[in-house]
């Protein structure tokens, strides 16, 4: 039971990088982003491939940042005029193109057999591995919490939030917008990329059906049920789309009249109602859109 | 005194549209200049092109000597020449005060770098930042509104915002698009001594205008626009005579 809890809690915090990433792009700068687990799977892959190759987890992090966030950086360079719906057409064919060349390109990563026994290298002395990868990898979500807070809240975040608003006034006063667009991609896709590679080396083994669209969706719910543009909003999001869909589990030793598949099913249908509730209050009728 | 903008030979079309034709304009450092002409003349269209928004099928923008029709909009502000528009564009979500403080250029705080970097640079450029912003809000006579969200501005004040974030970067030139469209009497003439504050204080302006008066009060020359091509231009009194261009508001009827 401990041992699951913990397990949560460590997909909560590789979730919250991810989250945290999408509210940069999304929240703070309004680009949609439906792409956001192609980032995640580049981190991931990244760290899978170098710490087997004997690179410590530190800088196997540094290093799935620096190559997701440069992948990110090209997909804002090439959609430089696309907005809201497109974008989100765009990232998510990405995201599928991403998935897909991981699937086939054996020689790279293993093709649909994915990469095992990759390296989860962190111990505290005291703990068990698992505890120790959960205070290791909270530790840094503190510090990605702390950079995207003060992001939001500098004039640099203004500068954002008024592209989210109106891109064209931001233009007009002399702001170069798709310098900031694209910084705001490459932070949010670093974000994603460094919780890929905290993903592969907690799981040990990763495969490309781990990556489809369903990550991006859960992540994009974390952000609006959070409210767009909070940090500790997205946060809190996170929480309880990772309660929904893995808290849930727990509940089939209590509740005997489903069956685990029929669970499963329902586990979704809560986060599923969860987002509409949410919607219907916060955007619904009379409300601010 | 020179010329602060340089138009020549300017064309732009929309498909079937020539929405600008063969244009030629000229504004005098330190004047303000009145751009009229009838709906559709393609005044805006100018504007848009002028301020970079909008690229220009062929012809030469010079503001202050040097070429700006090949530069994008954020670079043609930042050399001085800044438009405000005709259908107000205030960032809702933020105070009438973040509006502004959003402006001044070269802003550390506006660099990634900042946020990594301990915070007493960016409150200290901030104070600067807030008090230039308060002085343009009283300038403009929005002092009392700073700190109220852009979106409950009435529409006039709105148009006052406009202007203020214009002024907010000290421009060599500013494009005023219809600063008085849709607003009371009383806060028309409120907004024509902020104009002739902001010229008095060294700023050059060229302003589209619908209302002949705020025309023949504030401006020492008036260019009249008609489907893209500049048709006349003078002092107000002269066009105020001049044929060709009552013909081109009243459709050409013959007299």
């Amino acid at each position: 039971m401990t041992a699951y809890l913990v397990a949560i809690l460590i997909f909560a915090v590789i979730y919250g990088f991810v989250a945290l990433g999408l509210n940069i792009q999304w929240g703070l700068t309004g680009l949609i982003n439906l792409g956001q687990v192609a980032f995640f799977a580049v981190g991931a892959y990244c760290a899978a491939l170098t710490t087997q190759a004997g690179l410590p987890l530190l800088p196997a992090l540094v290093l799935a940042a620096l190559v997701s966030g440069s992948l990110g950086g090209a997909v804002a360079l090439f959609t430089p005029r696309l907005r809201e719906d497109y974008l989100a057409i765009v990232t998510l064919g990405f995201s599928e193109f991403v998935r897909l060349i991981f699937l086939n390109e054996k020689w790279l990563a293993g093709g649909p057999d994915g990469i095992a026994g990759i390296p989860r290298p962190v111990t505290i002395p005291g703990l068990d591995s698992e505890t120790s990868f959960l205070v290791i990898a909270a530790v840094l979500l503190a510090v990605a919490f702390w950079f995207s807070q003060r992001l939001a809240h500098f004039p640099i975040g203004r500068t954002l939030r008024a592209i989210r608003e109106d891109e064209t006034v931001v233009a007009s006063i002399g702001k170069p917008t798709l310098t900031y667009k694209t910084l705001a991609f490459v932070l949010g896709a670093a974000l994603a990329g460094i919780g890929g590679a905290l993903f592969a080396s907690y799981l040990t083994y990763i495969s490309p059906d781990m990556f489809g669209p369903n990550v991006s969706i859960y992540v994009l719910a974390a952000v609006l049920l959070g409210r767009q543009g909070s940090t500790l909003g997205t946060l809190a999001g996170t929480a309880v789309v990772a309660v929904l869909l893995e808290g849930t589990r727990l509940l089939k030793d209590y509740i005997t009249v489903v069956d685990g598949v029929q669970l499963a099913a329902l586990r979704l249908m809560a986060l599923g109602l969860a987002l509409m509730i949410i919607v219907a209050v916060r955007y619904g009728p009379g409300r601010r859109a | 005194m020179s010329n602060l903008l340089e138009i020549a030979g300017l064309n732009k079309r929309f498909g079937g549209l020539q929405a600008v034709d063969r244009c030629e304009l000229s504004v005098r450092e330190g004047s303000i200049t009145g751009l009229i002409g009838p709906n559709g003349a393609g005044k805006t269209t100018l504007f848009s092109i002028i301020s970079g928004f909008t690229k220009p099928d062929s012809g030469q923008i010079r503001f202050g000597g040097r070429r700006i029709e090949g530069l994008g909009a954020y670079e043609v502000a930042r050399r001085g020449l800044r438009r405000t528009f005709q259908i107000p564009r205030e960032l809702k979500e933020m105070s009438v005060l973040e509006n502004l403080m959003l402006v001044p250029e070269g802003q550390f705080g506006d660099r990634l770098l900042s946020v990594l970097l301990p915070g007493a640079r960016v409150r200290q450029e901030e104070q600067v930042n807030e008090a230039a912003a308060r002085e343009v809000l009283e300038t403009v006579g929005l002092a009392e509104k700073a700190d109220i969200a852009a979106a409950r501005l009435s529409g006039g004040q709105k148009k006052l915002l406009e202007l203020a974030r214009c002024l907010m970067s000290r421009p060599r030139l500013m494009l005023l698009d219809e600063p008085t469209a849709g607003v009371n009497p009383t806060l028309i003439r409120h907004l024509m001594k902020v104009m002739q504050k902001v010229h008095a204080s060294g700023i050059t302006l060229l302003i589209i205008e619908h209302n002949m008066n705020v025309i023949m009060e504030l401006c020492e020359r008036v260019v009249v626009l008609d489907r893209g091509h500049v048709i006349a231009a003078g002092t107000p009194a002269e066009i105020q005579q001049n044929k060709q261009v009552l013909d081109a508001y009243l459709g050409g009827v013959d007299a």
